[in-house]
């Protein structure tokens, strides 16, 4: 079973559920090593997509990519700092090689692929920096390998969100020398990367999103 | 060719008071700022440089974008991204914001292209400090001609004062205004010059560069040399000294 246009609206809708519940826990993890605005400002943005999906319907049948174009332009515009223009390209990247009706194993890797190449490729950043490349490539290193091994499109979103879980979990000691944190150097060791937290609730909204047809109601 | 400029910034009030420096200094120069969140509060907002942008594109051949922090320049590309065109038409400057936004101002207001006005930008770190970038670089090279680029440095490249030569013309003269070549009248003095066509130095320092002038700090009460040469060297220098004597209109 391959993933169509109404997967990432649902996806899409649970992020922002997701972002919702979260938004005070990721405004304290910025507030620690950042400047305090990164849950607020993800809200706004997901706010913003909602309206956006409740205003102009998704029709089945519809390029998956459709839906992530949305969000991309939707964040860059909506979202401050640097994580509207970072989430932004990474979903352009996406919805461009995600236009197709339905997405398979394969495919699914490589829109996860294009999104973090438009992170690095906007962010300049790599992994053990404390950003949210750290959730991102061991994210998609996994979902490469559960597709590799036979994987269906859950399997490899398991794998993805499960990874970029750990993969945030792991930015908790590291020292910042990419984004916003590396002004405090040292002292950034101890608090978890807010951009890789929220990747991991985007990721396992992605997830929950293949495991059920349920919509979250608004 | 005109070149616009777009400051975009996460202050508004970054953003439009080095629009009035700029402005002072280049008042034909169409220069847009795009500062701030949507919110009005400290940050970007796409939709504000790419109306900016669009404003300015309109208003002129080509524009030049300085971005201050981070998330400005993560913006600026992002809006590169989403629209194939612009690139052809315009750039962003790696450079810093205030001395960047005025060099490429007045080389704009020369009249030059894209191109010029984006290196006057990215060359505008250097050219508010070339003694130190020097020393350095001698220090560190010392068999290197000065203003040499060593191991893909970015040095300088400040006129040396002109080896006196059969055709020179020189001048000395004193800056009569209290405040000397500060912005207005250094501005002022490199569009003369510009305009001339006339390769022209004041204390050794090209006498188009804004921010070479006013590196040299020479207030009221200085005396400066002013050297020409070559064809019109000597109504350039002439020109130069008018403007001295006259105070820049400020005396």
């Amino acid at each position: 079973m391959g993933l169509d246009v109404t997967w990432a609206e649902r996806w899409v809708r649970r992020a922002a559920e997701a972002v919702e519940t979260a938004k005070d826990e990721l405004t304290e993890l910025d507030r620690q090593i950042g400047d305090g605005d990164h849950g607020e400002n993800m809200h706004r943005g997901f706010q913003a997509v909602l309206a956006k999906l409740d205003g102009a319907p998704v029709e089945a049948g519809a390029p998956v990519g459709s839906v992530l174009k949305v969000v991309a332009t939707t964040l860059m515009s909506s979202v401050g700092g640097a994580a509207g223009p970072l989430y932004g390209t990474a979903f352009l990247r996406a919805s461009k090689v995600a236009e197709r009706e339905t997405l398979d194993p394969s495919a699914l890797v490589a829109m996860l692929e294009a999104a973090l190449e438009g992170i690095t490729s906007r962010g300049k950043a790599t992994t053990g920096e404390k950003t949210m490349v750290d959730a991102w490539q061991p994210a998609v290193d996994a979902a490469a390998a559960a597709a590799d091994g036979g994987a269906d499109c859950v399997g490899v979103l398991r794998a993805a969100a499960e990874a970029a879980d750990a993969g945030a979990a792991a930015t908790t000691p590291l020292v910042a020398t990419k984004g916003r944190a590396s002004y405090l150097g040292e002292r950034s060791a101890g608090h978890e990367d807010p951009g890789a937290r929220s990747t991991a609730l985007l990721l396992g909204a992605a997830l929950a999103a293949a495991l059920t047809d349920e919509v979250p109601s608004a | 060719m005109t070149v616009g400029l777009v400051l975009v910034s996460h202050s508004a009030k970054l953003a439009e008071g080095t629009a009035e420096l700029a402005r002072g200094m280049a008042p034909d120069v169409v220069v847009r700022c795009a500062a701030g969140d949507v919110d009005g509060g400290l940050g970007t907002s796409l939709d504000a440089v790419q109306e900016a942008l669009a404003d300015v594109l309109d208003r002129a051949d080509a524009a030049v974008v300085l971005a201050d922090l981070g998330s400005a320049v993560l913006t600026v590309e992002t809006v590169f991204e989403l629209d194939e065109t612009l690139p052809a038409r315009a750039r962003l400057a790696s450079a810093p914001f205030v001395e960047g936004a005025v060099a490429a101002a007045v080389t704009a207001q020369q009249g030059a292209g894209v191109e010029a006005v984006l290196d006057a930008a990215q060359g505008a770190v250097s050219s508010i400090g070339p003694r130190p970038v020097l020393e350095l670089v001698e220090a560190d090279a010392p068999t290197g001609p000065a203003g040499t680029a060593v191991a893909g440095e970015v040095v300088a490249t400040v006129s040396a004062p002109e080896v006196a030569g059969p055709d020179d013309v020189t001048a000395r003269v004193t800056l009569r205004n209290p405040l000397g070549l500060h912005a207005r009248p250094a501005a002022l003095l490199a569009r003369t010059v510009a305009a001339l066509g006339v390769p022209v130095t004041v204390e050794g320092v090209d006498a188009t560069s804004v921010l070479q002038l006013m590196a040299l700090g020479a207030t009221g009460g200085r005396e400066i040399e002013v050297r020409a040469h070559g064809e019109g060297a000597e109504a350039a220098v002439a020109a130069v000294v008018g403007l001295v004597e006259g105070g820049f209109g400020e005396a």
